[in-house]
């Protein structure tokens, strides 16, 4: 009876694939094809064989797109990680009991839920020059003399998208931490404590080791995330990822080739640039930790 | 424990606890000016800058703000594509789960390795040809671009046959086909119940990740009034609103304050259900 019913198992799937298949794979497909066209929108797409991806590799606006995308994530992450991580160590830590574990997880996250587009506003008008609430708290306590133009400045301007994707993200990393941490078993860190091992010893010898699973998945999603980066700068500048093009990230440098200027076919091929540097650095990451791992052994 | 370092744990403990509230302070500050600021009128904000202090401005900004925009269309219209895309993909990726742990067929492990694979590939690579389809299918400036797509959620379909493949017993699946059952019934009666504490797990992400998605409605609607919420705000900011500081704040605290109400009362749900997704990886 089993045999004939496995014919079921098709129709189950079946939705899925037909909708996958338009909807994903077609697209990635036609995509790839359009990447070796002079695709404008409208009318026929002429094929111009590699030309997209030599323009692509000596596109001074990609790159530097690339090196924002990177820098602005970097900061990101190492804001987000860093404080996630002391967290984490200070609520795992069995001697000190800290309480409140699920008020503060939910407070930290708040952040993380709101739409960004919401939160892009939001900051760029508290970050505003002469009528923003940030200067006017600074001037207030006369950190500065001076209001700053944050978002008009290629260096403020960077940071400040970093630091509020760090304020968005560190209570999400903070929360998957808590999950990596609670599959511990509690026996590890009782031994410790008999053995009279110190706080910071039981961190980096029984959690940071055991948690190396998590730490990889944190990374690598927020990678590739990270490197999607779209809507803090669409929404902080003019869309064009002013000042000086320090917030043109390569989804926003993607997105105005097509739908601002229908360079449809080089659009298509910064997409799989970007592919193919996601692959890299996703890739690169594996290895990392791999290897670290076999080390430490 | 001698009494020395229990004096000591406290002193610790106390520096710590203010350092987490501190933290608390600077989640939930950009939020309380916002509140505060949507009070306030523009001239208020302009001549006294920074203030904890409510307003008495905030109907003059309501009635401003409505003047450009109304922000509850664009409210609803999130909340129906958002509900629409939860619903179409936990059913769908159960059916999916349920027919490759389950059946077994030809191909079905190809095809799920397929599926792991794309799993992989960030959203945007297929952007452009995305777009270029719809349009031949005159689907834009409509929802379903936002709401079909998403029938085909790989990561659900993978975190729901993990989460089948410790908890289905094929007896109780045999037990129902001698009862004379349909394999629709069974799944029905037995693969979703049974699937269900997984699939609200992930219809949580499912509709967190509609309702803040913005690059593709922002590419496939043109309509205003067919805005959701993220794209509408979008368009608050180039809008005349923006000369006026009050009604801007209350724009966004409009389209953020319903959320942090849900966000009280489901707080619980969605963190395990962040932590059980991170650690089924």
């Amino acid at each position: 009876m089993q045999s004939k019913l496995n014919k079921y198992g098709y129709v189950f799937i079946l939705p899925f694939f037909i909708v996958f298949a338009t909807f994903t794979i077609y697209p990635i497909i036609l995509t790839f094809y359009y990447s070796f066209t002079s695709y404008s929108g409208f009318g026929d797409a002429a094929f111009i064989g590699f030309d997209n991806y030599q323009r692509l590799l000596t596109d001074s606006y990609f790159w530097e797109a690339f090196y924002n995308t990177i820098y602005i994530w970097g900061i990101n992450f190492g804001f987000q990680l860093g404080i996630a991580l002391l967290l984490a160590i200070l609520f795992s830590d069995i001697r000190l009991k800290m309480k409140g574990l699920s008020f503060f997880r939910a407070a930290f996250y708040l952040p993380n839920l709101i739409t960004i587009a919401s939160v892009a506003l939001l900051f760029g008008i508290l970050l505003g020059w002469h009528h923003g609430t940030i200067n006017h708290i600074l001037l207030d306590l006369g950190f500065i003399s001076e209001p700053i133009n944050w978002l008009n400045n290629p260096t403020t301007a960077r940071w400040s998208v970093a630091l509020i994707g760090a304020w968005m993200w560190f209570g999400h990393t903070f929360i998957i931490l808590m999950a990596g941490i609670s599959g511990i078993s509690n026996d590890y860190f009782e031994a410790a404590l008999i053995d009279g091992a110190s706080r910071l010893q039981m961190f980096f010898k029984i959690t940071l080791p055991l948690l190396k699973p998590i730490m990889l998945y944190v990374l690598i999603t927020s990678l590739i995330g990270g490197l999607q980066i779209f809507d803090l700068p669409m929404l902080l500048t003019d869309g064009r990822g002013a000042p000086q093009g320090s917030l043109n990230t390569m989804v926003l440098y993607l997105y105005n080739q097509a739908f601002r200027v229908n360079n449809y076919g080089y659009a298509a091929a910064i997409a799989y640039g970007l592919f193919i540097i996601t692959v890299c650095f996703s890739l690169i990451t594996f290895k990392a930790m791999y290897r670290k791992s076999v080390k430490g052994e | 424990m001698n009494e020395q370092t229990k004096k000591k744990n406290k002193i610790i403990k106390s520096i710590f606890y203010t350092l987490l509230v501190l933290l608390v302070i600077i989640s939930f500050i950009p939020f309380y000016m916002m509140i505060v600021n949507a009070t306030r009128s523009n001239a208020d904000i302009l001549r006294n800058g920074f203030t904890l202090i409510p307003g008495q401005a905030i109907v003059d900004n309501y009635n401003v703000l409505l003047e450009y925009m109304n922000l509850w269309r664009g409210f609803a219209n999130s909340l129906i594509v958002a509900l629409a895309v939860t619903v179409l993909s936990s059913y769908f990726s159960a059916l999916t789960a349920f027919g490759f742990s389950v059946y077994k067929f030809k191909g079905s492990n190809f095809l799920f390795v397929t599926i792991l694979v794309l799993m992989m590939v960030p959203g945007q690579l297929g952007l452009i040809g995305f777009y270029d389809i719809m349009r031949t299918f005159g689907f834009l400036d409509t929802y379903i671009p936002l709401i079909v797509p998403p029938i085909a959620s790989t990561f659900t379909v993978f975190f729901l046959r993990q989460f089948l493949s410790s908890v289905l017993h094929s007896s109780l699946i045999e037990a129902a086909r001698i009862d004379g059952a349909h394999e629709f019934t069974i799944f029905h009666k037995i693969g979703v119940p049974m699937m269900m504490p997984a699939i609200s797990t992930m219809a949580i992400f499912s509709f967190i990740g509609s309702w803040n998605n913005y690059i593709l409605p922002l590419v496939v609607l043109f309509s205003p009034e067919k805005y959701t919420l993220p794209v509408m705000m979008g368009a608050l900011r180039g809008s005349q609103v923006a000369q006026n500081l009050g009604a801007m704040y209350l724009g966004i605290a409009i389209s953020v304050v319903p959320i942090m109400t849900a966000f009280i009362f489901l707080s619980k749900y969605i963190i395990s259900s962040i932590s059980a997704g991170a650690v089924k990886e």
